[in-house]
């Protein structure tokens, strides 16, 4: 799917030209990923076409077992410029410079990566108004293993909180869309971050499997 | 074991601060964008003359390279400044190694280093007598990375970075002088007008 297919359809379900489309005979399995409805999709593959969607082309992050394959997605599909950086904030201040550049961006992370950011976000993305857009996969809840982590993700909400920060916990695949499409287009368009938390609900999140 | 004498950087000239940044803002004829550190080095960017290009961060210490990155690859036309601090540089180093991964060409980098903190009183960084911020760049990736001599080494090698096939980082050893102007600090008047410069904005 190309950069333009996506910008002519802004209805959050870009059409691809196949011969085969008008049948609705495919399972599941055998549709593109943009052919499935909302329920047919995984949860990464909800996040890329929403992207692509909103034009956001810009991926920085740091990594997280839960999002290797949103991360490994988004690096096969030349529409996206995506890049480990050492830091969370790093990530912030490229999205930042390149918003103000005219080029759109998301920051991928972990709990404890967003547990970094209090001092960019209170001094840059928030003062300076700045659509920072975030994906967090949660840690620390629902089977954490490691009592570091379930400590570092308290602190999380009461932080985005004192800012008065947009933020969602997505626990349902079913809602999922709807919530990153919305809250894409209200961080543009206030001009305001957010931060998309990604609950081991909607993940699966990360077990103790040893 | 190094000692301090032993530092390349310990052997170019003490410079100053606000002389360098009137010596680079003058030589913009294009609509470069600039993006200024916290502290001294965007109170000298604003005091070298205001121009619709120009970014003052007023927090977010260490974050004037990586926002000059987005910038440089949101508009890869566009040759842009960033001026840091030694100290802010410190607090991220992490993205010498990042930036010299993406090699965007558009890219020129100055270390203001004068080894101390000196909007805070002038403590001496950790890094003070013991490391070698140019040595560190190349280290990290970034092999178009020199100390200037002097002020006409440092007016060669900003010339010679805007036809670089690759990012530049220029260290300037200077003395411990603060900023010469003070940055209104209106951030979102700030970032819009610097929107506006670089034709992301329409005045209305």
């Amino acid at each position: 799917m190309s950069a333009a297919d996506v910008q002519a359809s802004p209805q959050g379900s870009p059409e691809e030209a196949s011969p085969e489309k008008a049948s609705s005979k495919k399972t599941s399995s055998e549709k593109t990923s943009s052919e499935k409805t909302s329920s047919e999709k995984t949860w990464h593959e909800v996040v890329l076409q929403a992207l692509k969607r909103n034009d956001i082309r810009l991926v920085p992050y740091v990594p997280d077992r839960v999002l290797t394959t949103l991360i490994k997605s988004i690096h096969a599909d030349p529409f996206f410029t995506t890049f480990p950086t050492a830091r969370e904030e790093e990530a912030v201040g490229i999205v930042s410079g390149a918003w103000m550049g005219g080029l759109k961006g998301a920051v991928l992370m972990q709990t404890s990566g967003f547990a970094t950011l209090a001092n960019v976000l209170a001094s840059l993305a928030m003062p300076y108004q700045i659509p920072l857009i975030m994906f967090v996969s949660e840690r620390g809840t629902l089977g954490e293993f490691n009592y570091g982590q379930s400590l570092v993700c308290r602190t999380m909400r009461p932080v985005l909180d004192s800012l008065a920060m947009e933020h969602h916990t997505c626990t349902r695949l079913d809602e999922f869309e709807f919530i990153v499409e919305r809250s894409i287009k209200q961080a543009i368009t206030t001009q305001a971050p957010v931060a998309l938390i990604l609950s081991p609900l909607l993940t699966g999140g990360k077990v103790f499997d040893k | 074991m190094n000692t301090a004498t032993d530092i390349p950087a310990r052997n170019t000239k003490i410079m100053n601060r606000f002389d360098l940044t009137s010596r680079l803002v003058a030589k913009l004829k294009n609509q470069e964008a600039v993006i200024g550190g916290i502290g001294n080095t965007n109170f000298d960017l604003w005091a070298a003359g205001h121009r619709p290009q120009n970014f003052y961060m007023l927090g977010s210490m260490g974050l004037a390279f990586p926002i000059a990155l987005g910038v440089a690859l949101a508009q890869p036309r566009r040759r842009v400044f960033a001026l840091e601090g030694d100290g802010s540089l410190l607090m991220q180093m992490g993205c010498l190694s990042t930036i010299a991964t993406l090699k965007p060409e558009n890219l020129t980098m100055i270390v203001m280093d004068n080894g101390v903190y000196q909007i805070t009183g002038a403590q001496p960084t950790p890094a003070a007598t013991v490391s070698d911020i140019v040595a560190i760049a190349v280290g990290c990736g970034l092999a178009n990375s020199a100390w200037a001599a002097d002020e006409d080494d440092f007016e060669r090698l900003i010339e010679q970075s805007l036809s670089a096939f690759g990012p530049t980082l220029i260290g300037v050893r200077i003395d411990d002088k603060p900023g010469v102007g003070a940055t209104r600090r209106d951030p979102v008047q700030i970032r819009e007008r610097f929107m506006l410069g670089l034709g992301v904005r329409q005045a209305f």
